[in-house]
C-alpha cells in the first residue's frame, strides 16, 4: 500500500530551485533512505514530508490523505500527520531530563500521567537508556544522546519515523552498532522509515528501497542491489560503492548489421558485445566494479596488459592500481595479494558486467 | 520539458482564489505572522509615527502663533518656524552657534575617546601588562554609571569662585583661582564626555582585538615586517570596523547628550544643540525645539550614513575568527612597570575619584571648606534648617526623594521588564524569519532611537502625547509616558541581546516541540523561555541601570509627580544646591553597583553585547 505520495513537489530558497518536480512513493512497511550529497535537496524533501517546510507547487499524500498542498497552499501541521522527526544533531531540549524530554509529546496529547510513565519507561527500555531517565542531555555520550532523540520520536507511535542524517555526530564505532540498532527497531516497531543519509555504505546496508537525489532532483528509487549492480546513471554509478567504480570513456559501433553485436573500443581494448546494448554507435562511458575484474599473470585472448602501479593490501581485501598509458584501474582482490610494481598483468573483464553509459547524458545504456 | 510546466501552471491559475485565501488564512492563523504584525505596528506607532508627527507640527502654525504673528491660522502649513530657525536674527545663536559647539564636542569627543579606549584596548589585550583584570574591570565603571557623574566632579574640584559661588578643591588648595575656560565650557564638556564614552572604543576594539588570529600578524612578521608596520598594516585595518562602529556611537551620544553641557555649559551661557532645545522647550519655542531635534537628527544620521559608506563590505571581516590559537604578547619589557603604575593611576583617577570627591562633598556644610567643623551629616539625615539651602531636609528623611526614588525604580522596573521581553519577541522574530522582509524592517526600526538622541526623542513624545493620539489618551505628565519612552529608547540594545539569545537556540529545538504538537504559545513558554532565561534575566539587569541613570530623556517629559531621582539632581544642581545632588547621586550609584553585581553573578550579563556596532 501506498503510505506516502510525492507529487510533482516543487520548492524554491530565494528564487533557487531546491526541488524540482519530485515524484516518490513509499509504501507501508519500507525503509526508505535519501541518498545523496550535501545540498542536493534529500533534507529539504524530508522537511515537506514533515510539514517544517511548505512546496510551492506540488501535493504530499500520506496515507490517502492529502497533507500538503502547493499550488491550493494548503498545509496539514506536523504534528497532525501522524509521524515524527529524529533531528541530525539530536535536538534534545537542555533544560529537561530524559524523561521530560521523552515525555513531553505525550504530555502535549494530554494522556494521563501514568500512562505516559509507563509508555515513556518502556520506550526508553527498548533503547536500553532506562537508567538514564533522570539524567540531562549533557551529561549523556552522544550514543545516549542519539538513543532518546530516537525514544522521544517513537513514543507517540507514529506510523512514520523520519530520520535526518542521524548518525553522522557519532564516531565509526558507534555508527556501525546503531545501524543494526535501527534495523532492529524498524522490524520491532513495524513502522514506515525514512532515513537521509549522504553515507552510501549506511543506505546499502539499512534500506530495503533508496532514494538517489542530485541537485533538486530524483535520479532512482531502487532496491540496494538494484542501485548498487545497475545504477541508472553514471552519476549514480561514481557515487555508490567503495572502492569507487572504475569509469573510462570509450566509443562504440555496430559489429554487424543486425546481428545485434556490438564492438566497443576503449583502453581496455576491444570488446565485443552481444544482445547487451541497444544498437548505435558514438561516445559512451564504461563502468566496471573493481571486484568484477581479475587479473592474471599470464595474456589471454581480450585481456588488455597493464603495469602495476600501486598494491594497497587493507587486511580482508587487496586494492591494486593498475595503469596503462593515461589510463587508471582499480581492481579489489580477497584476501593478501602480492604483485612486482611495474610488472606487466592482464585484466579480464566479464562483457556482462560491464556497464555502459550514453556519453553525452550520462544515462544507462546497458540492457 | 515545457510541457510539464504548462502541467504544473494549469491548476495553480484555476486555484487563485483558493489560494489567495488559504494563504490569508495561514497569515491569520500563525502566531509568528501575527507577533511579527504586531511588532510592525508597534514599532511604526513609538518610532516612525512620532517622527512624522514633529516633522508635521513644525511646518504649521501652532494656536499660539495664531495670536501673536499677524495671518496666522493654527493648523495651516507655514515655513515661518523653519526660516526662523534657519535664517533670522536669532538663528546664529539659536542654531548655528549651539550646532557647531555640539559637533566640535563630538569631535574632539570622539578622537579623545578612540585614543584612550584603543590604547587600553591594546595594552589589555595584546601585551602583557599587569593588572589586566583590574583594569578591565575600573574600565567598565564609567559606562555604567550616569555621564554626568564626572562633571560634578570636575565642578568639585575646578570651580572658581567667580562664577561657581564658592571655590573648588583647587582653588582652596593651591589658592590659584581657574580660568573660566578650564572650569567651564568646552574643555571640560569634551574632557568629562571622553571620560565615559571612551567605554565604547575600549569594550568593541577589546572584542575585535581580541578575536583575531594571531597568526595573522605573526605571518606578517615572519614575511618581515617590522612590529610597527604589523600594527598599521594588519592590526589596524581589521580593528577598523570596531573603530568606526564606536566612532557613530560616541559621536552620536556625544552630539546629543544634555547632562554634560548642561551642568558644564549653562553657567558660562555654552550652549550646544542639546541644551539649547531643552532651553527652547522651556520658553515655550516649542517649534523651534523640534526643528532642532529633527536637525540633531539629520546630524546624526547623515554620520552614520557616511560611516556605514566608509566601512561598507568591508564589515565581513569584522570577527576575524578561526580557531582560538595561542596568543603571544606583546613584551613590554622594562616599560612593563611604569606603564602598569600610570594606566592603573589614570584608572582609578577617572573610574573611583569622582565618586569619592561626590561622597566628601554630600558629607561638607560650606564647598571648598576641609576643616574638621565643616563635616556634617545634614544634607542626609538633617532637620530643615532654614539656613542651609532653603530649608531642603536631608535626603534620606525627605518624602520627596522617597517619592523620586520609588518613580525611578517603578520605571526602571517596569520598562526594563517589558523591553527585554519585546525584544526577546523581536529578536525570535529576526532569527526566526532570517532574510524576511518584515525580520529585516524591525531588525532596522528597532534600530532607529539608537540614532535619536534622547533629548530629541522626547520633544517628539512630548508633542505626540500632550493630547489624545489615535488609540491612547493624552499620556503627558503620567508615568506611562516616561515608562514607554525608557522602553522604546531601549529597544536596540534590548533587541541586539534578545537576537542574540535566540541564535543560540538553535531552530530545531523549537521544531521539535512542534512536531510534538505543542502549540506557538506553549512552544515559547516551555521551550524556548526555559532556554533563554539567563540571557533575558542578564539583558533585563543591563537595561535596569541603563534606565535608572537617564536623564537626558525624561527631563522635559516629567512632572513634579513623576520626577526621578536623576531629574531631582537636576533640579537641586540647577538650584545650587551641589550636596543633596551629590547625595541623590550617590545612591543611584550604590543602586547600580548591586544592580551590576547581580547582573554578573546570576544572569550571564555581557556588557559587550549591548554596544556592538
Amino acid at each position: 500500500m501506498n503510505l506516502i505520495e510525492l507529487k510533482q513537489i516543487n520548492k524554491q530558497f530565494a528564487g533557487q530551485p531546491i526541488l524540482k518536480n519530485i515524484d516518490l512513493v513509499v509504501e507501508e512497511g519500507d525503509f526508505m533512505t535519501f541518498l545523496g550529497p550535501s545540498g542536493c535537496g534529500k533534507t529539504t524533501t524530508l522537511r515537506v514530508i514533515a510539514g517544517l517546510e511548505n512546496p510551492e507547487g506540488g501535493i504530499v499524500r500520506i496515507g490517502g490523505t492529502t497533507v500538503a498542498d502547493g499550488d491550493k497552499l494548503q498545509f496539514v501541521p506536523p504534528a497532525k500527520r501522524g509521524l515524527n522527526l529524529v533531528f541530525q544533531n539530536y535536538a534534545l531540549w537542555p533544560h529537561m531530563t530524559v524523561m521530560e524530554n521523552v515525555a513531553f509529546g505525550l504530555q502535549m496529547k494530554k494522556l494521563p500521567k501514568p500512562e505516559i510513565r509507563a509508555k515513556v519507561e518502556a520506550t526508553l527500555g527498548k533503547l536500553h537508556i532506562l537508567d538514564y531517565k533522570d539524567r540531562y542531555p549533557s551529561e549523556l555520550s552522544g550514543g545516549q544522546q542519539q538513543r532518546v532523540a530516537i525514544a522521544r520520536a517513537i513514543v507517540t507511535e507514529p506510523r512514520i519515523l523520519l530520520l535526518d542524517e542521524p548518525l553522522s555526530n557519532l564516531d565509526a564505532k558507534l555508527r556501525v552498532e546503531m545501524r543494526s540498532e535501527l534495523k532492529r527497531l524498524h522490524r520491532e516497531l513495524n513502522t514506515t522509515v525514512i532515513y537521509v543519509t549522504h553515507d552510501q555504505s549506511e543506505a546499502l546496508t539499512l534500506s530495503t528501497k533508496v532514494a538517489v537525489f542530485s541537485e533538486g532532483s530524483l535520479l532512482q528509487v531502487d532496491t540496494p542491489r538494484n542501485l548498487y549492480r545497475r545504477p541508472r546513471h553514471v552519476k549514480i554509478a561514481d557515487f555508490i560503492g567503495n572502492p569507487k567504480i572504475n569509469l573510462l570513456s570509450a566509443s562504440y559501433s555496430q559489429e554487424n548489421e543486425g546481428t545485434g553485436s556490438t564492438r566497443i573500443d576503449s583502453p581496455l581494448g576491444s570488446i565485443s558485445l552481444q544482445d547487451l546494448i541497444p544498437p548505435g554507435k558514438g561516445k559512451v562511458t564504461l563502468a566496471v566494479r573493481p571486484e568484477d575484474m581479475t587479473i592474471s599473470h599470464e595474456p589471454t585472448a581480450q585481456a588488455a596488459p597493464f603495469q602495476i602501479y600501486a598494491v594497497l593490501p587493507a587486511g580482508s581485501e587487496t586494492l591494486i592500481q593498475l595503469q596503462s598509458g593515461d589510463t587508471g584501474l582499480l581492481v579489489k582482490e580477497i584476501g593478501e595479494q602480492d604483485y612486482v610494481l611495474d610488472s606487466t598483468v592482464w585484466l579480464n573483464i566479464d562483457p556482462r558486467k560491464l556497464l555502459v553509459y550514453d556519453g553525452e547524458s550520462g544515462e544507462l545504456l546497458s540492457l | 520539458m515545457s510541457v510539464s510546466q504548462e502541467g504544473t501552471r494549469s491548476p495553480r491559475s484555476s486555484y487563485r482564489w483558493q489560494r489567495l485565501f488559504n494563504r490569508l488564512k495561514g497569515y491569520a492563523v500563525s502566531p509568528l505572522y501575527l507577533i511579527t504584525g504586531v511588532s510592525l505596528l508597534f514599532l511604526a506607532y513609538t518610532v516612525l509615527l512620532p517622527l512624522w508627527e514633529i516633522l508635521k507640527q513644525s511646518l504649521q502654525w501652532t494656536a499660539s502663533d495664531a495670536r501673536r504673528v499677524e495671518g496666522a491660522v493654527s493648523g495651516e502649513f507655514t515655513l515661518h518656524h523653519w526660516i526662523r530657525v534657519v535664517s533670522s536674527e536669532i538663528s546664529q545663536s539659536l542654531l548655528y552657534e549651539p550646532l557647531l559647539n555640539s559637533v566640535n564636542i563630538s569631535i574632539w569627543v570622539s578622537a579623545l575617546s578612540m585614543i584612550i579606549g584603543g590604547v587600553l584596548a591594546w595594552l589589555t589585550t595584546k601585551t602583557n601588562l599587569p593588572f589586566k583584570k583590574t583594569l578591565v574591570f575600573l574600565a567598565i565603571i564609567p559606562y555604567m554609571l550616569p555621564s554626568w557623574i564626572t562633571s560634578f566632579a570636575w565642578i568639585s574640584v575646578f570651580k572658581n569662585d567667580r562664577i561657581g559661588g564658592s571655590q573648588g578643591i583647587v582653588q582652596m588648595l593651591f589658592g590659584i583661582q581657574p580660568p573660566d575656560w578650564v572650569s567651564y565650557g568646552f574643555l571640560p564638556i569634551v574632557i568629562c564626555l571622553s571620560l565615559n564614552y571612551f567605554t565604547f572604543f575600549f569594550l568593541l576594539i577589546s572584542v575585535t582585538l581580541g578575536s583575531i588570529n594571531t597568526s595573522l600578524e605573526e605571518t606578517a612578521s615572519l614575511l618581515g615586517a617590522s612590529r610597527f608596520t604589523v600594527l598599521r598594516k594588519v592590526t589596524f585595518p581589521l580593528v577598523m570596523p570596531a573603530i568606526l562602529s564606536a566612532f557613530i556611537l560616541t559621536f552620536s551620544k556625544a552630539l546629543g547628550s544634555f547632562g554634560v553641557p548642561a551642568f558644564l555649559g549653562l553657567p558660562i551661557k555654552y550652549y550646544t544643540i542639546a541644551t539649547m532645545l531643552h532651553g527652547s522647550m522651556q520658553n515655550r519655542m516649542v517649534s523651534e525645539s523640534y526643528i532642532l531635534s529633527l536637525i540633531l537628527l539629520l546630524v546624526c544620521a547623515s554620520t552614520i550614513y557616511m560611516n556605514q559608506r566608509m566601512i561598507g563590505r568591508r564589515k565581513s571581516y569584522a570577527t576575524v575568527g578561526g580557531k582560538d590559537s595561542r596568543k603571544v604578547l606583546f613584551d613590554l619589557g622594562r616599560w612593563k612597570w611604569p606603564v602598569a603604575i600610570a594606566v592603573l593611576c589614570f584608572m582609578v583617577g577617572i573610574a573611583i575619584v569622582p565618586m569619592l570627591i561626590l561622597v566628601l562633598q554630600s558629607f561638607m556644610l560650606a564647598e571648598g571648606d576641609f576643616s574638621w567643623s565643616n563635616f556634617t551629616l545634614h544634607f542626609w539625615t538633617g532637620q530643615s534648617n532654614p539656613r542651609i539651602a532653603s530649608g531642603e531636609v536631608g535626603v534620606l528623611v525627605n518624602n520627596s526623594i522617597g517619592q523620586a526614588l520609588g518613580n525611578s525604580l517603578h520605571i526602571a522596573l517596569v520598562a526594563s521588564a517589558v523591553a527585554s521581553v519585546v525584544g526577546l519577541l523581536f529578536g525570535y522574530i529576526i532569527v526566526k524569519r532570517r532574510n524576511s522582509l518584515s525580520s529585516r524592517l524591525i531588525e532596522q526600526v528597532s534600530f532607529l532611537p539608537y540614532l535619536i538622541p534622547g533629548i530629541a526623542l522626547s520633544a517628539i513624545y512630548l508633542s505626540m502625547f500632550a493630547k489624545p493620539t489615535m488609540f491612547l489618551p493624552a499620556l503627558y505628565g503620567t508615568m506611562t509616558l516616561i515608562i514607554l519612552i525608557s522602553i522604546v529608547n531601549e529597544l536596540p540594545f534590548a533587541t541586539r541581546s534578545g537576537a542574540s539569545t535566540m541564535y543560540q537556540i538553535g531552530g530545531e529545538l523549537e521544531e521539535a516541540a512542534q512536531m510534538q504538537g505543542a502549540s506557538w504559545f506553549k512552544r515559547f513558554i516551555r521551550i524556548l523561555l526555559p532556554l533563554c532565561h539567563k540571557g533575558l534575566f542578564g539583558s533585563f539587569l543591563l537595561l535596569f541601570i541603563s534606565v535608572m541613570k537617564e536623564l537626558d530623556l525624561i527631563i522635559l517629559l516629567v512632572t513634579p509627580q513623576t520626577g526621578t531621582l536623576t531629574t531631582l539632581i537636576y533640579k537641586y544642581a540647577e538650584q545650587g544646591f551641589q550636596q543633596y545632588a551629590n547625595a541623590i547621586m550617590v545612591i543611584i550609584v550604590a543602586i547600580i553597583l548591586v544592580m551590576y553585581f547581580l547582573a554578573s553573578k546570576l544572569g550571564k550579563a555581557d556588557l559587550t553585547k549591548g554596544i556592538g556596532g
